[in-house]
């Protein structure tokens, strides 16, 4: 079970890196790189799109593999996080469109929050448990 | 829910990461059996119940709320 667990990390782990590398070359590719070449910029974006429907797969693999109570867990936290990150997200961006904030609500934020809440939500729902 | 996991156990000498093995949990979910804080599916309770050569319901005392 340890061993397949490892297997389904390092497999997500490969992916999410490659995905994060391809959405670096994505992003500053045309600007550094190939001077805003259309057909190299819509390749970069093609290949982020399916690192990323890979890394989706290979995250999915890991949650099936997931015991009954680590599943639970996981779901509470992604239940949490979804929520808060539409009320948050919403709420954001209507600091935005209101100009209460001097600055553009960027996704990027958003992301940011999602990955913060989550890890946060993951470690209160594991102690529960423990 | 009540249970008697640790006891049973015990009784047949496996530390939780054995009883994990054998059951096909990790070993965080028999610690939280064994301390009442989750209940296990029907699979794991049929499985333990095979191990421990029990029927459910003489280790998962089920309290009826009524």
């Amino acid at each position: 079970m340890q061993e397949e667990r490892k297997k389904h990390l390092k497999n997500l782990a490969l992916w999410t890196w490659s995905w994060v590398a391809t959405l670096a070359v994505a992003t500053f590719g045309p600007v550094l790189i190939w001077d805003g070449h259309l057909t190299l910029t819509l390749f970069a974006i093609l290949t982020n799109l399916v690192n990323g429907v890979l890394m989706i797969l290979a995250n999915r693999k890991l949650f099936n593999h997931y015991d009954e109570l680590e599943r639970k867990i996981h779901l509470e936290s992604l239940a949490l996080t979804l929520g808060l990150t539409v009320v948050v997200g919403l709420a954001y961006s209507l600091l935005d469109q209101t100009n209460v904030i001097p600055f553009d609500a960027e996704i990027s934020v958003l992301v940011l929050f999602i990955g913060l809440n989550y890890m946060i939500t993951l470690l209160i729902n594991r102690k529960r448990y423990s | 829910m009540k249970n008697r996991v640790r006891e049973l156990r015990k009784l047949k000498g496996l530390t939780q990461e054995q009883l994990a093995e054998v059951i096909g949990v990790s070993r965080q979910t028999i610690n939280a059996i064994e301390k009442e804080k989750f209940d296990p599916s029907l699979p794991t309770a049929f499985k333990m119940s095979k191990l421990f050569d029990l029927a459910i319901e003489d280790f998962f005392l089920f309290e009826d709320l009524k």
